[in-house]
């Protein structure tokens, strides 16, 4: 059991890591939530981990070290909260700035409009042709 | 036991809550007497707390009344004393220039500028780690929402990338607390210390990972440098008053750094023992380093002064380093004067930027300034502080900074940075000044000068240059009595723990 821990905490806190050296604001977030994610499971395994315990304490029988729990229900709180400010924060810097890059630069902007433009030049002249072609159907009856 | 430790924590939460209640949620002006008035009790309990921290060398509460090792307690000694005083004076001058219209720049000013006073004094009171990791983000929450305050564009992109960075930074601080309590079994900061004397050998290595794992946390609050990206750009895009009041920020990193590696990770850790100083000394130096090539390339006063934070935060941290009781002294004392003059600083510059009108605060030829001589004499006196001239505080600290090294060998790291800052400091406010007040044209385009409670605010702050000279026998008195408690670990353990068995390990 420790292993399969071990191994999702890591593997939660490399996917978390790389979405968050993304560049847009979407993966940087998601990557955040992943890496709280990590951290709950985390946090909850420094106290030891004890297939046969109990969770609530009584005294007749062996409990689980309680501590990490409440630390856990705190992070947790604290991640969701964050996390909900974080989308806010990113929405509200997407319309600010005009750009979902995390710079949010206006050159990235510049550059994503020119590496778009032809396919972007191509839709709109289909859509005009497409126009035309119906404009002129509607005018031949 | 004494409630009175709670009370500089409950006191700013509870009027953040009543100030959103109907009454006084309605009117700005029965919010801004509120808050003053709730600021002016903040100072008194402030000084009751010096007045117990000079009487009883530590005092405790115990929340709940959970006794020590198992619930969450709140410390009082003379450092936090002290840093308590500290963050209530610059919040009382820092409201008195907001209150002259910058709060109605956007919802809320007031209510969470109290907010953020609680995480403030939350972290320095707090005597358990995980506790303040809570009053970490208490603060942090709060910081986000002043750093967006009256939103411009610089200010979002600056917000995400300090939310982003800080959410990042809890994120390690929760792994390493992980790590502490998964080794030592405790999180109470006393506790850790007794119980790091006597480690087994084999979970020495993961504790020490821990604790480094900690100071990369309070590295990037503190502004470390490769996690100091962060502070120029949020710092100059943030208003004014709230760029003054974050000037405590870094502080409250550097706080957490002294707190725990002087008493958990210091001289009487066994084999941890100083196990910050090998990374912390270079990286303090670093950091000046980049300071100094910052400020020098500062087209923006703004900008500027977000540099010379950094430069403080370094000279702050390479002392700290060295960590016996005569450093810590000094950068007790050299905490004041920056966090003061710097805050005396954002607010200057955001009155002379204001009274330029279109030129701002970028450092070019433009109209006059409505009140030149006024307004030139406290740049000349703040200049002259900040970069360590005679008469005033920062001459003073920086001669105890420099008097702390022990040997050659750190006077030939630390002397020439601290030397050089204070050049580059000058060489760069006098291009400033004499750019701003007398390379100007035309006529000042602000006939009335800047507002009453401008002057009140910001003139506070920068009295207290004059203030920390005066009084700096008393002080040094004051910081090196608080120093040497923090290095009586032993004593500290035996009167909260008198129970405590040394090489006990059972949690």
């Amino acid at each position: 059991m420790e292993v399969l821990v071990a191994f999702s905490i890591g593997l939660m806190t490399t996917c978390g890591i790389f979405l968050l050296l993304r560049s847009r604001t979407f993966p940087v977030v998601v990557g955040l939530t992943l890496l709280s994610y990590a951290v709950n499971l985390f946090l909850f395994a420094s106290g030891g981990l004890y297939p046969d315990h109990t969770t609530v304490v009584d005294a007749s029988a062996p409990y689980a070290d309680p501590l990490p729990q409440a630390l856990v229900l705190t992070a947790i709180v604290i991640g969701f909260a964050m996390t909900a400010f974080v989308v806010i924060l990113a929405l509200r810097a997407r319309a600010d700035l005009g750009s979902d890059h995390i710079n949010g630069s206006a050159r990235m902007k510049a550059q994503i409009r020119k590496r778009r433009s032809p396919q972007a030049l191509k839709t709109s002249k289909k859509s005009t042709q497409h126009t035309k072609a119906q404009k002129a159907k509607e005018n031949t009856p | 036991m004494s409630h009175l430790i709670t009370l500089p924590i409950l006191v700013p939460m509870l009027t953040g809550l009543v100030m959103l209640l109907p009454p006084i949620n309605t009117s700005r002006t029965r919010q801004r007497l509120f808050a003053g008035a709730s600021l002016i009790v903040q100072l008194v309990l402030a000084m009751a707390l010096i007045n117990q921290a000079t009487q009883t060398p530590w005092s405790f509460y115990a929340m709940g009344d959970w006794q020590a090792p198992f619930g969450i307690m709140l410390m009082l000694d003379r450092m936090n004393a002290l840093l308590v005083m500290l963050t209530s004076i610059l919040a009382f001058a820092t409201f008195l220039y907001a209150s002259a219209g910058e709060d109605n720049e956007g919802a809320y000013f007031q209510p969470l500028f109290q907010f953020q006073l609680m995480g403030i004094q939350g972290a320095f009171l707090t005597g358990d780690v995980f506790n303040l990791f809570v009053f970490f983000e208490v603060l942090l929450i709060a910081s986000y929402a002043l750093l967006m305050h009256g939103g411009t564009k610089q200010r979002t992109r600056a917000g995400l990338h300090y939310v982003t960075l800080n959410l990042v930074g809890s994120a390690l601080f929760l792994f390493a607390l992980g790590i502490l309590y998964g080794t030592l079994g405790t999180l109470n900061m006393v506790d850790m210390a007794a119980k790091v004397q006597h480690l087994p050998e084999d979970t020495a290595p993961l504790v020490a990972a821990g604790g480094l794992l900690l100071l990369v946390v309070f590295g990037l609050k503190a502004a470390l440098l490769p996690l100091h990206f962060w502070l120029p750009q949020s710092y100059s895009a943030a208003a004014a008053p709230v760029a003054a009041l974050f000037a405590i920020m870094t502080k409250v990193g550097l706080y957490a750094i002294i707190r725990i590696f002087s008493l958990v990770f210091g001289e009487h850790a066994g084999e941890l023992a100083q196990l910050a100083q090998a990374w912390l000394w270079p990286l303090a130096l670093l950091t000046i380093a980049a300071g100094i090539l910052g400020v020098l390339s500062s087209q923006d006063l703004r900008r500027l002064v977000a540099h010379l934070v950094v430069i403080s935060v370094g000279s702050l941290l390479a002392v700290t380093s060295i960590g016996n009781a005569q450093a810590l002294a000094a950068v007790l004392y050299y905490t004041l004067h920056s966090t003061l003059i710097s805050a005396a600083l954002f607010l200057l510059v955001d009155m002379i930027a204001n009274q330029r009108g279109k030129a701002g605060s970028r450092v070019v030829a433009a109209r006059p300034v409505a009140q030149p001589l006024a307004l030139g004499a406290c740049f000349m006196v703040a200049g002259l502080s900040i970069a360590g001239m005679p008469p005033f505080s920062g001459f003073v600290g920086k001669v105890m900074l420099m008097q702390t090294m022990p040997s050659a060998g750190w006077m030939l790291g630390f002397w020439p940075l601290a030397l050089l800052s204070g050049l580059a400091t000058l060489v760069i406010f006098s291009r400033a000044g004499s750019t701003l007040f007398w390379r100007v044209h035309g006529q000042a385009t602000e006939t009335q000068g800047s507002p009453k409670a401008h002057w009140f605010g910001m003139g506070l702050l920068l009295s207290a240059s004059l203030v920390l000279t005066l009084w700096a026998a008393e002080l040094t008195a004051y910081t090196q009595v608080a120093a040497q408690h923090l290095m009586q670990v032993d004593t500290l353990i035996q009167t909260l723990l008198p129970l405590h068995v040394p090489g006990d390990l059972t949690p």
